[in-house]
Parts: structure tokens; sequence; C-alpha cells
């Protein structure tokens, strides 16, 4: 349970950063952290007492009860892949408004208002 | 048979674009025109010889709790024609309208895949599935959004990136959940076993996913993106995102989830009827307000989808109903107004209300189509505005409930008042400024004119008799609430 | 004041070896992915990095001498087109969209089960190119607080 407690406290801290910081690329930092917290919860979802990794080994017997669960993992991985377009694309975007606007400061990109 | 289709082919043309991409944009705008052609055809062949199935189309040959599956019923048939519609009136649209903008190529390119990953959606039959399609819709989005380079433009899809990233996140922390308490992600499997379960864990559940997918439909609390992000994008992706964007990706998973998978809850269905009605009161006032027109339509929008999200948490008949009827007119005539608010930048450079006028004269066609526009979406009487409006407010007395009526016929009052503030002061006013001729092209015009015709014509769904063949096998799916189980394994 | 390409001399002649190192390491982690960890998207990021530390070690310009970017683009695209002509395919032997059409071969050999490892060879493709791509993409812009007024 603290596990998950812990877990809660890193994306409590990604939220807070995305909320209160006024510089874009720490924004897309936090943003990060807070991915981060989320995959690593759907990974300790799978998690069973005692198990060993879920890999067929040649010379080991084979015996799927004993192993942890294997779907999460797949999950995170298609979700890492998916943050990582997010933080191109955003990096690109910061790039092109430190361009037009010659600032990174988020208090003074405000054109649109209303 | 025909299911993966609705993506493989989009997919496709994406790749085939970028791979034959030259300095012209010719093939590109061909290629991308024949691949949603086809898509219409297939969707209304699919619609048409569904019959009250539900097909179920199994990935890579593993059988349906196991694998991932594609399931098509009549509301899916229903929200991939509205879908393919949209989109060819919009690349009829955006053939003439983004020639001084950047290579068009990369245009076409991520117009594919924005309708490959809304087709996807729709589609599918897998939670995990479903999130990954709105992921690659949503970066379509982004960089479409922010297409025209203008200082501005970025501003809006750095603001619409991050809000939509953290509402992705919640959303997978609700499927973290749910694939905790159910270990399956088949959408019709968790249904079956959370109805074993504690009844806690589904409202849970249940509020995360509202979180998460309320962001991508802007209702009310999650709406702050919406007007930066569609005021300042080109107006053919304006017409995408406000037309079928946030239906397929907020309103259309929000009745998959919230019908079929939790099985119409009360408790959500009292929260869609508050969350509704603040939404249609607030959109309207704000939208009063406003001399920008396309910040006013993306306004008007927010104050619609109040609309269809009172019908729904309504919960009887007549309400959703109304509510899927809304979602079609909708579509077509907030489209039709980002038309006419394309044309008159085209024509006059600015989207100041204040600074257009003589636009009877110099573009009847866009007058004539705006005209009809307002009228349909103020609930003038032959239009389609008018009986989509008319069911939902019968819906909300008959329910009980005539206080929330009372409230949604003030806002199409509002929304009367602030059209005919922009038929007024943009398209009646007495200046002359001039303007010169044949700005507007062959296809923006037959664009706009296919979908006032459609304005007209989708009022004829309200017959009783058409009304039985098109409208209730989708209402029957919905309110089958739970039964959609049975319509999946019962193969 | 001039700058000077890329890095000092000494991280010019390790990258000279270890690069190669570098994408033999992410070539291996692709073609085994049906066996260990890893498969196509981890070993076309390796591919990635591989390029990437030349860029930084070299410089920009060396990298437009060396690669061809459009060659990448072309590559790029047509794994993709690949990845959809296999799961057509599937469609045709196989039965369904994506099926396993190839035949599985023995357990625990290097070619064995199928579309996978195809399908591994043509993501870590498109990833290691798309990605080095993004970078350059990024990298073509000259951010210089003090010259920009």
């Amino acid at each position: 349970m603290t596990v998950y407690l812990l877990c809660f406290t890193l994306f409590l801290i990604g939220l807070y950063g995305i909320i209160t910081k006024r510089d874009l690329v720490r924004i897309i930092i936090s943003s990060g952290i807070m991915g981060y917290a989320v995959n690593l919860m759907i990974v300790l979802f799978g998690y069973k007492n005692g198990s060993i990794y879920p890999i067929f080994v040649k010379n080991m017997p084979i015996s799927p009860q004993a192993m942890v669960d294997p779907l999460p993992q797949a999950l995170v991985l298609t979700s890492i892949v998916i943050e990582l377009g997010t933080t191109a694309m955003l990096v690109a975007l910061a790039v092109r408004l430190f361009e037009k606007y010659q600032t990174f400061d988020i208090t003074k990109i405000r054109r649109l208002s209303g | 048979m025909i299911l993966p289709f609705f993506i493989i082919i989009p997919l496709l043309t994406a790749f085939i674009i970028t791979l034959i991409a030259g300095e012209r944009d010719n093939w590109a705008a061909i290629l991308s025109i024949l691949a949603v052609i086809s898509l219409v055809a297939l969707s209304i062949f699919c619609f048409a010889t569904l019959n009250g199935r539900t097909i179920v189309y199994e990935m890579s040959h593993w059988k349906a709790p196991i694998g991932i599956i594609l399931a098509v019923d009549a509301l899916s048939a229903f929200m991939l024609i509205i879908v393919a519609v949209i989109a060819l009136t919009s690349l009829m649209f955006s053939v003439h309208y983004i020639r001084h903008l950047s290579p068009s190529w990369k245009y076409y390119a991520l117009f594919m895949l924005l309708v490959t990953g809304m087709n996807g959606v729709i589609a599918t039959g897998d939670l995990f599935n479903m999130f990954v399609f709105v992921e690659i819709t949503l970066f379509a989005a982004y960089s479409l959004v922010a297409y025209g380079s203008k200082a501005e433009e970025f501003e809006a899809s750095f603001k619409y990136a991050i809000m939509g990233s953290i509402s992705s996140t919640l959303v997978l922390v609700g499927i973290g959940i749910t694939y905790a308490a159910t270990s399956t992600l088949t959408l019709a499997k968790i249904a079956e076993v959370l109805q074993q379960k504690d009844p806690m864990v589904t409202l849970w559940i249940g509020g995360i996913f509202l979180a998460g997918f309320g962001l991508k439909a802007a209702i009310m609390p999650f709406h702050a993106w919406l007007p930066d992000a569609h005021s300042s994008a080109p107006a053919p992706i304006s017409a995408m995102l406000s037309g079928v964007l946030i239906k397929a990706l907020g309103v259309y998973v929000l009745i998959r989830l919230f019908f079929n998978v939790f099985g119409g809850i009360t408790i959500f269905n009292e929260v869609f009827i508050i969350l509704g009605t603040i939404s249609i009161m607030v959109g309207g006032f704000l939208a009063m307000g406003q001399w920008d027109f396309k910040r006013l339509l993306a306004y008007s929008s927010i104050s619609q989808i109040g609309y269809i999200i009172l019908g729904l948490g309504l919960g009887t008949w007549l309400g959703i109903v109304g509510a899927v009827f809304h979602l079609l007119n909708h579509a077509i005539f907030k489209s039709l107004l980002f038309y006419n608010a394309g044309s008159l930048e085209t024509a006059f450079g600015t989207r100041d209300l204040r600074k257009m006028g003589n636009v009877a004269k110099t573009l009847p066609i866009t007058s004539f189509t705006s005209m009809i526009a307002s009228l349909s979406i103020s609930g003038v009487p032959p239009f389609n505005g008018f009986f989509s409006k008319l069911i939902i407010i019968i819906a909300a007395i008959q329910a009980g409930r005539p206080v929330y009526a009372i409230l949604a016929a003030v806002g199409s009052l509002i929304t009367l008042a602030y059209y005919m503030k922009v038929q007024r002061f943009g398209f009646h006013s007495q200046n002359v400024v001039p303007v010169e001729k044949d700005v507007i092209s062959f296809g923006m015009n037959s664009a706009m004119i296919i979908l006032a015709i459609l304005c007209l014509a989708t009022s004829i769904l309200i017959i009783p008799g058409i009304r039985e063949v098109t409208l209730d096998p989708i209402v029957a799916v919905i309110m089958n609430k739970t039964g959609y189980i049975s319509q999946i394994f019962g193969r | 004041m001039k700058q000077q390409a890329g890095m000092t001399l000494i991280v010019k002649t390790v990258t000279r070896i270890s690069v190669w190192l570098i994408m033999l390491y992410g070539i291996y982690i692709i073609l085994h992915g049906h066996l260990s960890p890893g498969g196509g998207f981890a070993g076309g990021v390796i591919i990635a990095l591989a390029f990437l530390n030349v860029m930084l070690a070299f410089g920009r310009d060396f990298i437009k001498n060396w690669l061809n970017i459009e060659m990448l683009h072309d590559i790029d695209s047509s794994s993709a087109m690949m990845f959809l002509a296999v799961g057509i395919l599937g469609m045709a032997f196989g039965g369904s969209f994506l099926a396993n059409f190839i035949s599985h071969g023995t357990l625990f050999n290097l070619v064995s089960s199928g579309t996978i490892q195809v399908l591994n060879i043509v993501i870590g493709l498109k990833v290691g190119m798309g990605l080095f791509i993004v970078v350059w993409a990024l990298a073509l812009f000259h951010l210089d607080r003090k010259e920009m007024k």
C-alpha cells in the first residue's frame, strides 16, 4: 500500500509543477514526471509476491503461474512511446514560441484572452 | 471483413503522401479526396446493411476477451458517417484556403492522420486501443492548430497540448485502476465483471474517466482550452475540431463508457444534467460579449455540447433521441458557420465583426448560407436545429425536471440573440468595404452549399417512418445499456 | 568568438570507435526482440541515439555531409507502409488483419515466431529514423539570446 501512496505523491509533485511553475521548460519536465508516476503505478499493479520475470529462458522449466503479469508491462511500453511523442511536440512548440515572443516566461505569453 | 479498412485507408494515404511529396500539392490533395470519398461510401454501406446487429472483427485472429476486437454497432456506424462527410467538405474547403501557408503535403498527411484516429476511436471495442487512437488524433490536432505559424496559434496549441496531456494522464490512471479491478481490457468483459464488483469501484473509475474525457469534450469546468484553440486554427481545421473531434473523442467515449460499460448509474446521470445545463448557460453568456467571430463560434460550441450532455443525462428514450439528433445537427451547422468565418477572413483579412460590411452583395453564397446556419442553430422551425432542441426540452419536462427545461429554452433564446448580432454586424451592416472579385474559390463555395442543403435535408430524419430506420437503432443501442455484452459475446 | 564545431579531440576519437558498437547493440536488441526484453522500439531508440552521438561530437554540418536526410525520410515512410503491407498480407493469408501467417519455427531459435520479428525490424527502422529526424529538426533552430534583439 505504501508503494501506491508514493506513486501518488510523485503524481502530485508533477501536477504541482505544471500548475505553479512559470518557465515553459519546467512545465514540460513536470508533465514528464506525471507520466513517470502513472507508468510506475501501472507496472506495480502486475506484481505478485514471490514471482520471477515473465521470460521463457532456454534450459529452465516453463511455469507461467510463477511469473509476474506481463500485460501491464506492454501497456507501459506503449504509454512511454506516446509520452515521448507528446514531449517532442511540446518542446518543438516551446522552441517556436521563443522565436515569436522572445521569452520562455508563461506570464508574458498572453496575447489571447477574453 | 470491411472494418479494418476504416483504419487502413486513411493511414495508408497519409504515408503515401509523405513518400511521394514534392513541391506542389496536387497529388496529395487528389489522393486525400479520393480516400475520404471511399470512406463516405464504405460507412454508408456499413450503416445501411447493419440491421440491428453488432459486427465484431477480431484482430490477429485472437478471440474476444484475450485479443483486441473492433466492434461496430448502429451508434458507431452513425458516427463514422458524420466523420467522413464533414472530412470531405473540410478537404474541399481547404484546397484553396491553405495555398498561402507552408508546404501543403504536410497538411494533408496530418489531416489523414486525424481521420485515422477518429475512425479508430469509434470502431474499436478495447479500452487501451481507444486510448492509443485518442492520442494519435490529439497529436494531429495539436499540430494542425499551430499550422499557420502565427504567434497566437502557437500559444493556443501549447495551452491545448498541456491540458490534453494532463487529461490523458488521468485517463491512463483510470485504465490502470480498471485493469487492477477487472484484469481485462475488452469493454464488454469489463462491463460483465464490474456488475459483480463493489459499486464504489465503478464510482471511482467513472469519476476519473469523467474528468479525463470531459476535458476532451469541453464540458464546463474543463472548457478553458477550447476558445483559444478553435479560434486560432485555420478555418477548415476549426470545423473539423468543433464539428467532429469533440464529439468523437469526448461525447462518443462518454456514451460508450457510461451507458454500455457502467450501466447508466443514476448519480452520473445527475452529474451530466447539471454540467450540461451549466455549459449551456455559461457558454451562451460568454458568447454574447465577443466581437471576434471565431471566438464567438467556439463559445457557442461549448453551449451546444451542453445540450447534448443534458439530453444524455436525462436518460429517457426521448432525451437520447434528442441528444443523438442534436449531435448530427451541430456537426453540420457548426462546420458551415466555421466555413463562413473562413471565407470572410479570406475576403476581408480580419475576424473582427465591427470591421466587416456589405457582404450580401460581394459574397452572396456566404451570406445566404450563413443565414441558413444561424436560423438552424437558433432553433427556427423548418430547419433541423428546431426539432432537436424541442425534443430535448420536451424530454426534460417529461422526466419531471421543468427547471432544466426552462433553462434550456432560455439558452436557446440567448443563442438566437448572439447569432442575430452576427448577422446584423457581420453581414448586413452599412459600411462599404471593398473586396476583390473571385476571392472565394469554387471548392469553398460548393462545400458551403452542400452543408446548407444538408441543414434542411436532415430535418426529415424526424418523420416517424424514416426515424425508425435511422435514429431508432442508435437509441436502442444506447438504451440497451449492458445488453452490449451479449451483442459482442453472443456470436 | 567563433565556436568550434562539435566537441574536443578526445570525444571525437572515442566516438569514431564507439558509435559503431552502439549501433551494433541496437541491431542486436531489435533482432532478439522475441526472445529477450527490448524489441522494436527500444532498439530503434538506441540507433537514433547513435546518430545523435555523432551529431553532438562532430557538429551539425558534418551530419549534413555524412547523412542524406531525404533518404531517412523515405526509409521512415516506407517502413510504415511495410507495416501496413504485413497487416494486409495477414488479412489475405491468415484470416484477420495482422494475423501471424509465417510459420512459427522452433522455440528459442533466432528466426522464429513469424511476423513478430518482421514487425520488430520494421518498427526499429521507423523509430530510429523518425526520432533522429525530430532531433535534427529541433537542432536546426539557432536559439541565441544575446544575438536576438
